[in-house]
């Protein structure tokens, strides 16, 4: 799922000053699991900006997903004349919701960090940059891209101490879990392989599907 | 004798490294290569060592030629992606550069521009293909140059990886490193003879050149950070009382490399000093060394 965290108050403050009447938007899935921007959070900050300001409307409303139009479409009714949307979606949700109303201005409530998982109950790390090009066959399911702060993709540079990354001690070097993952995999041989070197890929990403399309282009 | 030549005669080499500073003063710089360049067969310089921003390692290069030194030039990969690094390649061999050490690089939040996107396109064991792609004529994309290099391309490994899983890293990588080209390697600085010695055990038969690193311990202090704070470097204990409880500290330090020279003279094929600023004690050691 992707992460997100609650941008500094101050900053949302900043952002919602010019407006009095602002829906408040939460996103149901991923940012509900990472307790950055579900309807808990929702309460949470409606009620802050609240108190610091008495003269705010702020209208609440949690939709299952921010970036796909057919839950979008339900803040139809709701957007009315609010002045702004202050949205607690991810990144994507964010610009999904403003492309749907491009006379709102849409404000993030979050800072998207990555896609990534919950390592225990307040820690999450990223497991995936989206690259386009998946190697997890042959890298024991970590990886490197992602995991390795230097994105190696033909094994560890000298700066692991004590199995941790030279960038932070709470960072696992990606290449000895790697090593130690198809060890016990019995495929080490996969560290052997010809050197890789990566096509990176090109923003802004596009993904067509002919077959899903509702018209072949001749 | 070019550095080619000495690593091809097979004689025990001798290299040293120089960092550029933050700015132009070259002076000291210089006069410490001058100390040192009638008793070393290459001075390697150093590619903003640390990830910290300094003067280039291409510009030292190229004056260390006008000295009459061989250079070898430092490349990461951490700030230059492929076009640039191949440019600068080339743009190396234009200005005399004849030695290449191909190098990932540190993290930029090692540094002092912490932030810094890192970029890290290549890596060290692709940067040696290039290298190689160079030499025969064509960039990494197949285009044919108009005018090659003759790079002698070089590599680093961590001799002193802190457990098993690391180390087996570092060997699988040398490996890749030596089908990738790389001629010659420089080590982590070394203290512990006995665990070096089981490492060149291990790396018998590649059909390699191994100098060994040697870092010339300045205080106490220095070991014990180094102990706490660069991977891959440990200075054993009694070596630390031996600098502590001497009254001459620099005599020690010197005593100690002497030392580590004297017993890579039968374990490999050179040795690589990082003076760090006390290049004026690279010739007496050596001498004491009979080297």
């Amino acid at each position: 799922m992707i992460i997100a965290e609650q941008k500094p108050l101050a900053e949302i403050q900043d952002m919602v000053a010019p407006y009095r009447k602002i829906l408040l938007v939460g996103c149901g899935t991923c940012m509900t699991f990472c307790s950055a921007g579900g309807p808990e959070q929702v309460n949470e900050l409606a009620g802050t900006l609240l108190s610091e300001n008495k003269n705010k409307v702020i209208e609440k409303t949690t939709i299952p997903r921010q970036c796909a139009v057919k839950f979008i479409d339900r803040l139809e009714n709701k957007v009315g004349d609010h002045e702004a949307i202050l949205s607690m979606a991810c990144g994507n949700g964010v610009q999904a919701v403003a492309s749907r109303f491009p006379d709102k201005p849409v404000l993030p409530a979050l800072n998207t960090q990555f896609i990534g998982v919950e390592k225990e109950p307040g820690v999450w790390t990223e497991n995936c940059l989206a690259c386009g090009d998946c190697i997890l066959w042959r890298t024991g399911g970590i990886c490197p891209v992602t995991r390795c702060a230097k994105s190696l993709l033909n094994g560890a540079c000298g700066g692991a101490s004590g199995g941790k990354c030279e960038v932070s001690k709470d960072c696992p070097c990606a290449w000895q879990e790697i090593y130690h993952a198809l060890k016990r995999l019995n495929m080490l041989h996969y560290l052997k392989e010809k050197p890789q070197v990566k096509d990176w890929p090109i923003h802004p990403g596009r993904v067509v599907r002919e077959d899903l399309r509702g018209e072949v282009l001749s | 004798m070019s550095f080619r030549q000495a690593l091809e005669s097979g004689k025990f080499m001798v290299t040293a490294e120089v960092g550029p500073g933050k700015g132009t003063d070259v002076e000291h710089l210089l006069k410490d290569a001058d100390i040192i360049k009638n008793r070393v067969d290459a001075i390697n310089v150093t590619d903003l060592q640390s990830s910290v921003m300094r003067l280039g390692s291409m510009a030292i290069c190229h004056l260390l030629t006008d000295m009459g030194v061989d250079p070898i030039f430092q490349v990461t990969c951490r700030d230059r992606n492929r076009l640039a690094l191949q440019s600068d390649l080339l743009s190396g061999w234009v200005l005399g550069i004849r030695n290449v050490l191909a190098l990932t690089g540190d993290h930029p939040t090692l540094g002092d521009h912490p932030r810094a996107k890192p970029v890290f396109d290549l890596d060290s064991v692709t940067l040696l293909e290039v290298i190689g792609k160079l030499n025969s004529g064509l960039d990494m994309s197949g285009n044919e140059l108009k005018g090659v290099p003759d790079l002698l391309p070089g590599a680093v490994v961590n001799p002193g990886a802190d457990n098993e899983a690391a180390l087996d890293l570092q060997i699988m990588k040398m490996e890749k490193k030596i089908e990738a080209g790389a001629r010659f390697f420089q080590t982590q600085g070394v203290y512990d003879l006995d665990v070096f010695e089981k490492f060149m055990k291990r790396v018998e038969g590649f059909n390699t050149k191994v100098l060994g690193g040697i870092i010339l311990l300045k205080s106490v202090g220095m070991a014990r950070y180094m102990n706490k704070n660069v991977a891959g470097v440990f200075v054993p204990e009694p070596l630390i009382q031996e600098l502590k409880g001497a009254e001459d500290k620099a005599q020690a330090s010197m005593n100690i490399a002497v030392r580590l020279v004297k017993g890579m003279k039968d374990i490999c094929d050179g040795v690589h000093i990082m003076a760090l600023g006390w290049e004026s004690k690279i010739p007496p050691i050596l001498d004491e060394a009979g080297v």
